[in-house]
């Protein structure tokens, strides 16, 4: 399931993952690590939303 | 305006647009702004930031009353949005700096704002410091206040923080220090500048605060890009209004925003009104004819309560509405109570459609969603005045007084 940043709107997709941040593609958002923060604009991993 | 020294060395070269009225063509900025950029003299020349490219002229003049443009060695850019940025490439040019400081996410932004393969870019770490002399610079990450770019700067030996818009208020004057100013308008208009700009970031005001108080700066001087500077004893009412802003406190307070065509609608809202000040509930009653977006979401941020009314029009809600409503919910107001209301000649599709909107805000809604065919009778009249009691009672168990 993709993720969205409830505050700059960026989708985390578990396809792409987030390598710059040290995601593997294919990591699902549950797995990512707690202090793992938004590309974009450095929200914490509490602040992501699943996408409808 | 010529240049300001704001500490021994340290000047102010903004600019001041008396005449905007709207701030960056969405929100109204009724006593104008300013666009506020410094230049540091030590043994390198700084410029921090600069200011909308309309005013270039005014800046360029500004500045050469101090140093000339060539002599310019170093240009911090805490915000690439152009009010700030917009005299940047002509600085480049004519200054040839040694370095641009710039945040990681303007690194990456930069390019596509400006043809700017041969600058001297230095993307700073977030921490990192640079000597230029007898002072030192630190940059520090603020992403989202108010854009993915924006740092702050910080000079340790003057005790002076650069904020870009955090802790900005839009006021065009001579003065530029809050205690040059009444300090409650001052306050209103940087919660305005809060509500309007940076309510969507307000979880992220939390934790930048939160990281700041952690770094327990010395801090003498705050000085943001818009509005008046903060000195002394007023550092601490600009840190202890952010938080209070970022922590969206609700008000006895309800706004009633609404457009209506023959005055159902308003006659409705007014007795929704009439029912939460029967309670004792602060009410602004605001028709988004008579109401810009803006000041509508300056009543809203600090309300308890929103309750929302249209007619069915077309099928669908009045254009105005879906305007204000488009606005408020952008900026994503936490913790609201809200209820609607709206009449019809027909089909009466309008207090759904609002509901919509109140549900997509994530406001807690009170019910009935009244609706009245053509005009209200005394009965459903008396059924808004009761909904306004119902929400004045909710309000006050939100808000605990």
């Amino acid at each position: 399931m993709k993720y969205v940043c409830s505050l700059c709107g960026w989708v985390y997709d578990p396809a792409e993952g987030d390598p710059d941040g040290g995601i593997a593609p294919g990591t699902k958002f549950e797995d990512i690590p707690d202090d793992w923060e938004c590309p974009v604009c450095g929200a914490g991993k509490e602040d992501f939303e699943p996408e409808d | 305006m010529r240049p300001v020294e704001i500490k021994d060395g340290v000047h102010w070269i903004g600019v001041i647009d008396w005449n905007c009225r709207n701030f960056h063509g969405y929100a109204l900025s009724s006593k104008g702004t300013t666009y506020n950029a410094f230049y540091i003299e030590d043994e390198k020349k700084v410029i921090v930031d600069t200011v909308s490219k309309s005013f270039e002229g005014e800046f360029l003049c500004s500045l050469s009353h101090l140093t000339e443009l060539e002599e310019i060695d170093y240009i911090v850019v805490n915000h690439l949005e152009p009010d700030h940025s917009g005299c940047l490439a002509t600085m480049v040019e004519r200054c040839k700096p040694e370095k641009i400081f710039v945040s990681p996410m303007a690194g990456k932004a930069i390019k596509t704002f400006f043809d700017c393969a041969d600058w001297p870019l230095h993307v700073i770490k977030p921490g990192e410091e640079v000597s230029i002399g007898k002072r030192t610079l630190r940059f520090y990450e603020t992403r989202m206040l108010h854009w993915p770019d924006n740092m702050f700067t910080y000079i340790p030996e003057e005790k002076m923080l650069f904020t870009s818009d955090a802790f900005g208020q839009n006021i065009a004057s001579s003065e530029r220090f809050v205690d040059e100013m009444g300090k409650e308008m001052v306050v209103d208009l940087m919660q305005q500048y809060f509500a309007n700009i940076i309510t969507p970031y307000a979880p992220k005001v939390l934790k930048t605060l939160e990281t700041f108080a952690g770094l327990n700066l010395d801090l003498d001087m705050v000085c943001p890009d818009h509005g008046l500077m903060f000195r002394g004893d007023d550092v601490a009412l600009a840190l202890e209004k952010y938080a209070e802003f970022a922590n969206q406190t609700p008000k006895n307070k309800a706004v009633l925003f609404y457009d209506s065509m023959w005055n159902s609608t308003e006659r409705m809202i007014k007795a929704v009104a009439s029912g939460l000040a029967s309670e004792g509930i602060s009410v602004k009653v605001m028709s988004v004819k008579a109401n810009h977006h803006s000041d509508i979401m300056s009543e809203v941020f600090d309300a308890a309560a929103v309750v929302i009314g249209s007619p069915t029009h077309n099928n669908g809600i009045l254009p105005g509405m879906a305007d204000a409503l488009t606005y408020v919910k952008g900026l994503r107001p936490k913790g609201k109570i809200g209820a609607c209301i709206g009449s019809f000649g027909w089909s009466g599709e309008c207090v759904n459609i609002l509901k919509e909107w109140l549900e997509k805000m994530g406001m807690d809604i009170i019910e009935p969603n009244i609706k009245s065919k053509n005009r209200p009778d005394h009965d459903e009249l008396k059924e808004c005045f009761q909904l306004g009691v119902t929400i004045a009672k909710a309000v006050k168990e939100k808000t605990g007084k």
